[in-house]
């Protein structure tokens, strides 16, 4: 397909990885943000393709990992409710929450149904109002507006049996969390592409000034992540620290102004409890007071429990870059795929989970000699 | 994007993802016209893809290899 094929392609891949092996002097370690570039990295080998010294570490930006587990257990608690229809993006439904996880719910009868857009939810709470229609309202930035257009879809038709479930989490308070966390590792980032398509660039420029950082707003295809690492490389050795855009073709300087409006029309930020991370503060949005009767939370009584996470997990560490898939003792062997300890092995696009994925586990064992 | 119309006050759009064609909101985009490509998120088209920005990094390699900085691509 045009726009990605090319993006894809051998030769200009191995032309930049070239480039890049010529070009780097120092010894740097930078951080892809989102899970989707994690997930082309390890699946294409761009961290193989790198020189030496030269280290890519795997940030928190997939939204179904750090989705907290109490978030998980409000699902089940609302899917369980009578009458419900408990709608949601299929990636959560294998999420295992404190009992289990939403797909073991279907199986034991509760009707909860994979959609794949949040209108979805909406057009089936138009068609059935004898029940109550529940949409599981996951995701960063590049979900917001569409979960705000749910909402605000539904309040214009007083749609009363329709509602969010809301665990929307932000990019920029996150990577702040980041740099401040103690031996932090992190010396430049790849910026969230498709997040910076609705929000903009400019919210990272404070940051990259602050901590002296520099952010390079990145795509997901080999030519586009090996992009984003040479400009990011070329800021460090030059000892600049600014937001460049290496992913003009789909993100512009101010974003999508409609999404954002969007965006502030129905939600406020507020402080969220990230799986692996704990609370950042203003890391979040939840639904503006004008918007509760779309709120599931207002709408269902939900108990809060505090659950615990496994001891043996590494997660909190990989997704702030301080530890890699493989230093886990669990990965592979009690933690994988279809039976996940923790964050970064819940979703496709966790760190851990693209590593099992691509075979690493078993490099551990046998060592790659090419 | 192959086909533009307003549904209830909010642009629709039909979009061609290689053979699956799929309803997609072009609310947030509505300048779009078909023919033109799109990024789609759980069925919203979010940003219209730049041509000329797409072309930027493949110029830049071209450039490179008639520097003789690069080897010329082998695919």
């Amino acid at each position: 397909m045009k726009y990605l094929d090319e993006f894809r392609e051998g030769g200009s891949t191995r032309a930049l990885a070239d480039l890049l092996a010529k070009r780097v002097r120092g010894r740097w370690s930078i951080m892809e943000v989102c899970g989707g570039q994690t997930h082309s990295i390890v699946k294409y080998g761009i961290d193989r393709m790198l020189p030496p010294g030269l280290e890519l570490l795997h940030g928190p930006g997939c939204p179904v990992c750090v989705t907290p587990v109490e978030m998980i257990d409000r699902a089940h608690a609302v899917a369980q409710q009578p009458g419900v229809i408990f709608c949601s993006f299929g990636d959560m439904l294998r999420v295992p929450g404190s009992h289990g996880d939403l797909l073991s719910l279907k199986a034991r009868g509760c009707d909860i149904r994979i959609v794949y857009s949040p209108l979805d939810a909406l057009k089936l709470a138009v068609g059935r109002p004898d029940r109550q229609v529940v949409f599981f309202a996951i995701g960063f930035e590049t979900t917001a507006p569409a979960n705000a257009m749910a909402a605000w879809m539904a309040k214009r038709q007083n749609l009363s049996n329709f509602s969010l479930l809301v665990s929307q989490v932000l990019v920029p308070p996150m990577i702040s969390a980041i740099l401040q966390s103690p031996g932090n590792r992190v010396q430049a980032f790849l910026g969230p592409g498709h997040v910076c398509t609705v929000m903009g660039t400019r919210e990272y420029d404070p940051i990259a000034s602050h901590y002296k950082v520099p952010i390079v707003i990145t795509g997901f295809e080999p030519v586009d992540l090996l992009s984003g690492i040479l400009q990011a490389v070329a800021q460090l050795e030059e000892g600049r620290a600014v937001v460049e855009n290496a992913y003009g073709r789909v993100v512009a300087p101010a974003g999508n102004p409609s999404g954002r409006a969007l965006i502030s029309e129905v939600f406020e930020g507020c402080d969220r409890k990230w799986r692996g991370l704990g609370i950042i503060p203003k890391s979040g949005l939840r639904l503006r007071h004008e918007y509760r009767e779309q709120d599931a939370e207002r709408r269902f009584d939900l108990q809060t429990v505090e659950t615990a996470e496994s001891p043996e997990c590494i997660s909190g560490q990989i997704l702030r870059g301080l530890k890699k898939p493989v230093d886990c003792a669990a990965f592979g062997k009690t933690c994988r795929p279809e039976a996940p300890l923790g964050a970064t092995m819940v979703s496709a696009e966790g760190a851990c989970a693209a590593y099992y994925a691509y075979g690493r586990h078993r490099e551990k064992e046998e060592p790659c000699t090419t | 994007m192959v086909e533009v119309k307003r549904e209830n006050d909010i642009l629709m759009g039909k979009v061609d993802f290689t053979g699956v064609a799929k309803r997609v909101c072009l609310d947030l985009v509505p300048e779009v016209a078909p023919g033109e490509y799109v990024l789609v998120h759980v069925g919203f088209a979010l940003a219209r893809i730049d041509a000329t920005e797409a072309a930027r990094v493949f110029k830049i390699l071209e450039e490179l290899c008639q520097l003789g900085e690069l080897e010329v691509p082998s695919e």
